[in-house]
């Protein structure tokens, strides 16, 4: 049976790439998947849209209605991941706290917390000690990171980014939170209903942007329909437009990577992780 | 002879991922452990996006992003501005094809997903036979 | 408003879909209302759009963002999207109004989740049906796959690496599409379907289209699970939960069939398909090996749902060799089979998830005696089982003669010995399974059932204890709609079908 797929796998490579030699050459400005299409993009989108990035004009404004459906795909793997993994966490009857600068553990009964919880840290069978190091300094560099993906969002319009690598980038800060310190700390400052929500709202915040299009008397998606609404002539409309939905795309891909991170690290418990 | 190999020197950047290509399919048909299979799932998938990216490639020209300089006038984006500014002719040899990075965008995060929910899926197998290789739980199966 | 139904179609269930996915943490009886709302009202979209495209003649265009295309995205709703589209969304809102109950016992508390993946799957095939853009088709296909993987993962203990298999074969064939899309675009450097459609005639030496076609067809065939690359199918659809079950086997292969048919025949276009290559008689052949495979090994299976879908593997070879045959006849035979087969696998799949409710196991021998238990439901599923097999007046019967004759016309006469042999198999299958449940005596130690789902204590053998209304009635409606369909089936062929086929095919 192994044979087979073997066989098969080289008969695909070789067949790929005897066609390949009928290709354009590498690199090639006449090739027709360079003069048919892609001159106008780059011709006209100044004129059309005002934003000299042309990767995002394309990705958020002529081919707008793709984007859309991507985004839908990443909440769709977030839903996926919680409907198959999520279980509901075991109640416990005692909780084990341990007091960081003294050593001394204490047990609890039921739901009560220590009531100094900054020095208190909570112990069970999955419980590693926390590099001091590690977490302090994640601690100082997350806001930077979160900076940074807020830059990469704004300025989708002018240098390379965009609604996704922005998200993604903010996504990677609150994991990188749960990783250097506690899946428990990430949980209570950025919980799993808040970031299912937020993914809602983000690709909520898209189709609606394309919806009040609609609402207000054009084709769904044409954000020049939405002048009255900024102020200002269509094509300037249309830029700010494309940074609405870069905003709605952001906030659902943060969302998501963070869900499933939880869901995935946890396999579903989200009580401690990796 | 040496017009073969000149031929796929020309080409040389879609028969290397032809080659990475099938590398991740060997390894999603032929491995036994059910996450090598996902790495292999992953690598084919990005061998694809290579191969779209390099097809908007142009022998000397730059990033798609029309080149404007900010200056202390034009810090203000008006509609006016911008307008002057796509006066000059925009020559379109010199920028790359947009098209393939844009939908390439989405390739990339349709992977993100489909690894996301494989590996979701792999936990529930684990959890249920207790072991990711597929032999093993063909075995269970069969006994089971 | 008539103009942005094509939009409307897709708004509504997505905006519904996100609403859904977050009143789930908020409510738990509202994402089934707001479900069923919205496919309901896409329903309403889907008839409004037939009917103005029937009346008018033309086909509707519209134009995403404003642009036209090839610069932006473009959806085209034809005699043959709008007929395909209207399936979609009966098919959908009948199961879901069907299987409330199974799904308020197997998936508690993610009721959310749950009813917003199922109306993203629809509007995902809603989309995949409308759109005009060959790599639109693409992302819409991967949202489909991934609510569909999501759906069946949650079922037995076998679900999750039957699922992983299905992941596995299904990335490989949507990938295997995308890499056809990519070589077209090289070749071409478009994406819009219209457009590749003016510039392959002009191309049609090219090696590189040739090649294209060919592996955006190998794409689709892993994943309508033609022979050899089935494999996924029957287990990924038995393990599945009645209602994923019910959703997914009805709707995935036959709009996959419908990308063939719409890749075939409006990209590449029918000179290039049947005329320019040779491949049609290949085709036909691999699609005759499905439909002897598929019926012998339904014959083998003890379980009910796992015969169902060696079935449904039968039922893609008719369509798929129905399409190669090339002649106006067995296109039309194809095009007809998509919606009768939609039809008759929703009501096989909705009589399997009343019987295993019912009985609570999934064998053959289950069925003992039902027929004195359940009147209604045996005889709706008989008239889906007369439909399978092929006798009039139900709509099996005339797509099959369609079928038969596009053979007849085409001289490919072991096309259709394969169909007469696949038939009389089917008949076999479902008299065997009627004689079991006629003739056979109710066992009283079956009514333990599966959970705990009302009366179960039968106070004699000859009380009838029907399935609740809530189930029964979709049940019996979408058992109708296959003679509704066979009686009007001339209407449907003349009026919507004969538009959908290009003039040139003979």
């Amino acid at each position: 049976m192994k044979i087979l797929g073997k066989l098969t796998i080289l008969l695909c490579g070789v067949l790929l790439m005897v066609f390949t030699m009928e290709f354009p050459d590498w690199g090639d400005p006449e090739s027709p998947a360079s003069t048919h299409l892609s001159p106008y993009f780059i011709q006209h989108t100044m004129d059309d849209t005002a934003v000299p990035n042309i990767v995002t004009s394309v990705l958020a404004d002529y081919r707008g209605y793709d984007t859309m459906f991507e985004t839908t795909v990443i909440l769709t793997a977030g839903l996926a991941c919680f409907l198959l993994l999520r279980i509901e966490r075991k109640k416990v009857t005692h909780r084990y706290y341990r007091h960081e600068p003294t050593g001394v553990t204490l047990r609890m009964a039921g739901d009560k917390f220590p009531k100094n919880s900054e020095v208190f840290q909570r112990m069970d069978a999955n419980w590693v000690p926390y590099d001091f190091i590690i977490s302090r300094t994640c601690r100082l560099i997350i806001p930077f990171i979160q900076i940074f993906a807020l830059y990469v969002v704004a300025h989708g319009h002018h240098s390379p980014g965009g609604g996704f690598q922005g998200g993604v980038l903010m996504g990677a800060s609150v994991i990188l939170f749960a990783i250097s310190h506690n899946l428990r700390a990430a949980i209570k400052s950025f919980s799993e209903k808040t970031a299912a929500l937020f993914s809602v709202t983000g690709v909520f915040i898209y189709a609606g942007t394309g919806a009040l299009c609609l609402i207000f008397g054009e084709v769904f998606l044409n954000y020049s329909a939405l002048a009255p609404l900024f102020g200002s002539d269509r094509i300037m409309a249309r830029s700010h437009g494309i940074l609405m939905v870069e905003i709605g795309v952001a906030v659902a891909v943060t969302a998501v990577m963070i869900w499933i991170y939880y869901n995935l690290s946890s396999a579903g418990k989200q009580d401690e992780g990796l | 002879m040496e017009s073969i190999f000149a031929l796929v020197l020309a080409k040389a950047n879609y028969v290397v991922y032809i080659i990475l290509m099938m590398v991740g399919l060997y390894a999603m048909i032929v491995k036994n452990n059910l996450i090598k299979k996902i790495i292999g799932m992953s690598i084919f998938q990005t061998a694809i996006i290579l191969f779209y990216v390099s097809i908007g490639y142009k022998r000397g020209a730059t990033i798609p992003i029309l080149e404007h300089h900010a200056s202390p006038e034009t810090a203000v984006h008006g509609a006016e501005k911008i307008v002057a500014h796509a006066m000059d002719t925009v020559n379109v040899a010199n920028y790359i094809n947009p098209l393939p990075h844009v939908l390439m965008l989405t390739a990339i995060v349709v992977g993100v997903a489909t690894l996301g929910v494989a590996l979701a899926l792999a936990i529930k197998v684990y959890n249920t036979y207790g072991t990711v290789e597929e032999d093993e739980i063909n075995q269970q199966l069969r006994s089971g | 408003m008539t103009h942005h139904l094509p939009a409307l179609i897709i708004v509504i269930p997505l905006l519904a879909a996100l609403v859904t996915a977050g009143s789930g943490w908020i409510n738990q009886k509202a994402p089934f209302r707001i479900a069923v709302a919205a496919l309901f009202l896409a329903f309403i979209c889907a008839v409004l759009m037939l009917i103005q495209v029937v009346t008018t003649g033309i086909a509707m265009e519209y134009r995403m963002a404003g642009w036209a295309g090839p610069m932006g995205i473009v959806y085209i709703i034809d005699h043959l999207s709008a007929l395909v589209l209207v399936v979609i969304t009966a098919v959908s809102t009948l199961n879901l109004v069907a299987q409330k109950k199974n799904i308020v016992s197997e998936f508690k508390d993610k009721e959310g989740a749950f009813n917003a993946l199922y109306v993203l799957f629809t509007a995902g095939l809603i989309g995949m049906t409308a759109t005009g853009d060959a790599f639109n088709l693409y992302v819409l296909l991967e949202i489909v796959s991934l609510s569909g993987y999501a759906l069946i993962g949650l079922g037995n203990t076998r679900a999750p690496l039957a699922t992983l298999n299905y992941l596995f074969l299904g990335t490989i064939g949507a990938t295997f599409y995308l890499l056809g899309v990519g070589y077209l675009y090289i070749a071409t450097g478009t994406l819009n379907m219209a457009d590749l459609a003016t510039i392959i005639p002009q191309n049609m030496e090219s090696g590189v289209i040739l090649f294209a076609f060919i592996i955006c067809l190998t794409g689709l065939f892993v994943k309508m699970a033609m022979f050899p690359v089935h494999g996924w199918l029957p287990d990924a659809y038995s393990q599945a939960t009645s209602v994923s079950a019910g959703l997914i086997a009805p709707l995935t292969t036959k709009v996959t069939v419908y990308i063939m048919i719409r890749i075939c025949m409006t990209v590449f276009t029918p000179e290039y398909t049947f005329g320019h290559l040779d491949i049609s008689g290949f085709i036909v052949l691999l699609a005759i090996v499905t439909i002897v495979f598929g019926s012998l090994s339904a014959l083998a299976q003890k379980n009910v749902k796992r015969m169902l879908t060696y079935i449904i593997i039968a039922e893609v070879g008719y369509m798929v060799g129905g399409f190669f045959l090339g002649n106006r006849l067995g296109i039309s035979g194809a095009i007809l089979h998509i919606i009768n087969d939609a039809a008759m696998t929703l009501a096989l799949f909705l009589a399997a998830g009343i019987f295993i409710w019912k009985t609570g196991g999934e064998s053959r021998s289950d069925l003992k005696g039902l027929f004195a238990k359940m009147p209604f439901t045996m005889a709706g599923f008989v008239l889906a089982a007369l439909s399978v097999v092929g006798v009039p007046p139900t709509c099996g019967f005339f797509s099959k003669w369609y079928l038969i004759s596009g053979g007849i016309q085409a001289g490919n006469y072991l096309f259709v010995a394969a169909l007469i042999f696949s038939s009389l198999v089917n008949a076999v299958l479902f008299f065997r399974l009627f004689e079991i449940a006629y003739f056979e005596p109710f066992s009283e130690g079956q009514s333990h059932g599966g959970s705990s789902h009302g009366n179960h204590y039968s106070s004699g053998v000859f009380a009838i204890q029907e399935a609740p209304l809530d189930m029964l009635i979709p049940f019996l409606i979408a058992a109708m709609t296959l003679i509704v369909l066979g009686l009007y089936s001339g209407t449907i062929v003349t009026n919507i079908i004969q538009f959908a086929i290009p003039t040139g095919v003979i």
